[in-house]
């Protein structure tokens, strides 16, 4: 009965949306007040309908109703709990469902946010957001509905692919779909400023906290991602330019530069037309990221379900909202009145070559990921592009990139002076060129990268803080004063700084991958295998019998430099209802370095396979995504946009300005 | 389409083994080296977007024992991925190789740098004249030509 009621919930979302787009497009185009507020409170409708039908959805799975067909293809009453809860979006209906409830959570909160937007903006918006929230509706209603019954209903279900049962499913697709829906939002206000043909700093300072906030949950997102298939797939690698990797890489990239250059709109009033092409492009790649993973083109753990069906709705969907608001930016763009000038050397022009690289780094992604699929259509020839070609094209995007980061950083609004930025930098390359020599010498003889890599990375986070010492501190402040000046800064220029600090950790992170160092054996119980430094031991093979699967465990013993330092177990599992083998590694964290483990086939003469790996410093890689987006975090705080502020404080005292 | 599904089943059902057995490995540590580096770059067929240095599945283990077979015999590393290409086409190769039907490919990242830095200097040095000049005298003269015309049709 709740499931139909959930059914039904889902169809009555879908007409609640069609009274969203088009009740507050006409309200907003005659000007009329009444019609435009039923944008808001019919947003708040379609978020309690899709709401219940995501708890409908939910309670099938605690339950274990064998009776829906979506359950009986995902779930399993032996499963752990958590796994029947994030099973829920474990799956392609699931994932959609989920993909809508938080497309109108946003809307929701949009809705909200009414004294901080300006009535126009919010009912176009909202219409805009509506019109995305119908195309989806229709989609599960038609293709994938969660909710389909099955009779006679079977006694057990076939349980969750293995693969998926993990706390990584639990986390990694919320966060991943909060950042790509988050974008739609700046993608609604971008349409929603195009309608109304105006757009100036107030409509950058009300559109950045919410891409700031999509682009921070995207960040952990990816990275949550990255980590999961660390651990899960066992050969230890952290990024494998997947296809459904690249996906979610796209948006990440585009809305990296959004977020740039939204500063500079909201800043200076300038790059206006560019700004709202982002936003459209954005979310644009977001859809494309979701066609790519949700309709079977590429085939892998995260498609589900080929359906060749599903594929086309979803790509009509593309080429609707693309081709649509592609078409109103050509039409309405050239209305847009540019502002601010600025000197080539400046702030501002930082941040356009900055737009330009993360531009053509996505740009260059985007081919990769699509030319083999559109060489094929066309002329049926197959080539692969994997990880060696984006290797050799998108690291000497990035590292320009990065060499600019921190002067950029430095350099003031308007107009600029290179020299003198270069200048307030000097501490910052010393210190970092003798890192690099240094590990030149510690490690001579080792890859050429690595020192590199690493020296590029403390550069960038000696760079990101320099701004906050040199802000705060100057030769003879007693730091007492300092640290209270620098507490006195900006929360979004501490942002900032922490942001770009957690980006160099995550390059020495992964420059350090290249010391990394593996060892290769069978081993019986008692024997040893080595990598570099760190050996193990293979103490015992124990099989183990859990809820939903058997699991050999191999236990091991880790030295480091002969010295016993801990044990770590992996295991080979044995899924019991689908028959599916899955390998679990075993990791032992030394610092910020680990010892990996996995294990291989048991051979004849009775030893096993193992594979050893000691990889230095790479949880900095995580740690430094982690940085990054509380970075993110801290500058939406900052009283400049928090949600409400700017209409409020109009009688409030102008807040205390730090002396410089 | 469904034999393919039933192949790749297959496979998985096989239970995973290591990428690179370690009967495989050469005892040549130069030679493995080689070895390992060509294997990065050569797809395994059958999996997603996999290298057969990192694959369980036969049919990469079947082309490491082939790359370091040929290794042995003597072949560069050109000579070898020759020798794949010639057996199993293009589509072994992760880094396609450079050529016209491959031109976009290799060429989209410099063009979108440089047409896009191009487009940005254009559009920022154009930028200044019409703000300097809010409304010439033309548009002025063009602004009470439309004024005055509106004015009379009313």
């Amino acid at each position: 009965m709740l499931v139909e009621a959930g059914h039904f919930a889902l169809a009555l979302a879908l007409g609640l949306s069609l009274i969203q787009f088009v009740v507050p497009l006409w309200g907003a185009r005659a000007n009329d007040p009444v019609l435009m507020t039923v944008a808001p409170a019919s947003a708040l409708a379609v978020f309690a309908c899709i709401a219940f039908s995501f708890l409908a959805l939910t309670s099938a799975y605690l339950n274990s109703d064998f009776s829906v067909l979506n359950v009986v293809q995902n779930s399993h009453s032996a499963k752990p709990l958590v796994y029947k809860i994030s099973g829920v979006w474990g799956n392609h209906e699931g994932s959609m469902l989920l993909w809508v409830l938080i497309l109108a959570l946003f809307g929701g909160v949009v809705a909200l946010a009414r004294n901080s937007i300006p009535m126009r903006l919010q009912a176009n918006t909202l219409a805009v957001q509506a019109a995305v929230t119908i195309a989806f509706l229709l989609f599960i209603l038609t293709t994938s509905n969660p909710f389909t019954r099955v009779v006679p209903a079977p006694l057990e279900g076939q349980d969750l692919n293995p693969l998926l049962q993990d706390p990584g499913l639990a986390i990694h697709p919320p966060l991943l779909y909060i950042g790509y829906v988050g974008f739609s939002i700046s993608f609604a206000f971008a349409c929603a400023a195009l309608i109304d043909g105006r757009i100036d700093a107030v409509w950058a300072r009300i559109v950045r906290p919410w891409t700031l906030g999509a682009w921070a949950f995207l960040t952990l997102g990816i990275a949550m991602g990255s980590y999961w298939a660390y651990y899960e797939l066992g050969w230890g690698g952290w990024w494998f330019w997947d296809p459904v990797e690249n996906a979610s890489l796209m948006p990440w990239l585009a809305g990296t530069a959004l977020m740039h250059s939204t500063v500079v709109m909201e800043k200076r009033d300038a790059l206006k037309v560019w700004t709202i092409l982002l936003a459209i492009l954005t979310f644009s790649l977001s859809l494309l990221g979701t066609f790519l993973v949700r309709s079977g083109v590429l085939t892998s753990v995260h498609s589900f379900a080929v359906d060749p069906e599903r594929g086309t709705f979803i790509l009509g969907i593309l080429i609707l909202f693309i081709g649509g608001s592609l078409s109103l930016f050509a039409w309405r763009a050239p209305m847009l009145r540019q502002g601010g000038l600025f000197a080539p050397v400046s702030r501002e022009g930082a941040l356009v070559l900055n737009n330009l690289f993360l531009a053509t780094a996505c740009a260059t992604v985007f081919i990769g990921t699509l030319y083999p699929l559109a060489l094929e259509v066309l002329t049926g020839e197959k080539i692969s592009v994997g990880a060696p070609f984006f290797n050799f094209t998108f690291l000497p995007l990035i590292v320009p990139l990065l060499l600019l980061l921190p002067l950029g950083q430095t350099l003031a609004w308007k107009r600029g002076n290179f020299l003198g930025t270069a200048q307030r930098l000097y501490a910052v390359f010393g210190l970092s060129l003798l890192v690099t020599v240094a590990l030149f010498a510690f490690a001579y003889g080792g890859p050429v990268a690595a020192p590199l890599g690493v020296g590029l990375g403390v550069y960038l986070v000696l760079g990101s803080l320099n701004e906050l010492v040199t802000r705060s501190w100057s030769k003879g402040t007693p730091l007492a004063v300092a640290w209270r000046k620098a507490k006195g800064l900006p929360r979004s220029t501490w942002g900032t700084a922490i942001a770009h600090a957690g980006v160099g950790l995550s390059v020495i992170g992964i420059a350090a991958t290249a010391w990394g160092v593996e060892g290769l054996g069978s081993l019986k119980p008692g024997e040893r295998l080595k990598a570099g430094d760190y050996e193990v031991r293979l103490e015992r093979v124990i099989p183990r019998i859990e809820a939903n699967y058997r699991e050999d465990v191999a236990v091991l013993t880790v030295f480091d430099s002969g010295r016993e330092i801990g044990t770590l177990e992996t295991m080979k599992r044995l899924y019991v209802t689908r028959g599916m083998p899955t390998t679990e590694a075993g990791i032992l964290t030394t610092g910020l370095g680990q010892v990996y483990a996995s294990l291989g086939e048991m051979q004849a003469d009775g030893s096993i396979g193992v594979r050893l790996y000691y990889k230095p410093l790479v949880l900095l890689i995580w740690i430094g995504a982690l940085v990054m987006a509380a970075g993110g975090a801290l500058s939406l705080t900052d009283r400049r946009l928090r949600i409400g502020a700017p209409a409020r404080t109009k009688a409030a005292p102008p807040a205390a300005v730090p002396a410089e | 389409m469904r034999f393919v599904l039933a192949l790749i089943a297959a496979l998985l059902l096989g239970g995973p083994v290591l990428a690179v057995q370690p009967d495989e490995v050469l005892k040549d540590p130069a030679l493995e080296k080689r070895a390992r580096e060509i294997s990065a770059g050569l797809r395994c067929l059958v999996c997603q977007n996999q290298s057969i240095d990192d694959s369980d599945a036969q049919l990469a283990k079947d082309l490491r024992i082939l790359v370091r077979e040929r290794l042995v015999a003597g072949d560069t590393n050109d000579e070898v991925e020759t020798f794949l290409v010639q057996r199993y086409g293009e589509f072994v190769l992760l880094k396609p190789a450079f050529g016209t039907h491959t031109l976009l490919l290799w060429l989209t990242p410099a063009l979108v740098l440089v047409l896009g830095g191009i487009g940005a200097y254009v559009a920022l040095r154009r930028r200044p004249q019409p703000a300097a000049a809010f409304l010439d005298e033309e548009e002025k003269k063009a602004l009470e030509a439309l004024l005055g015309r509106d004015n009379s049709a009313s």
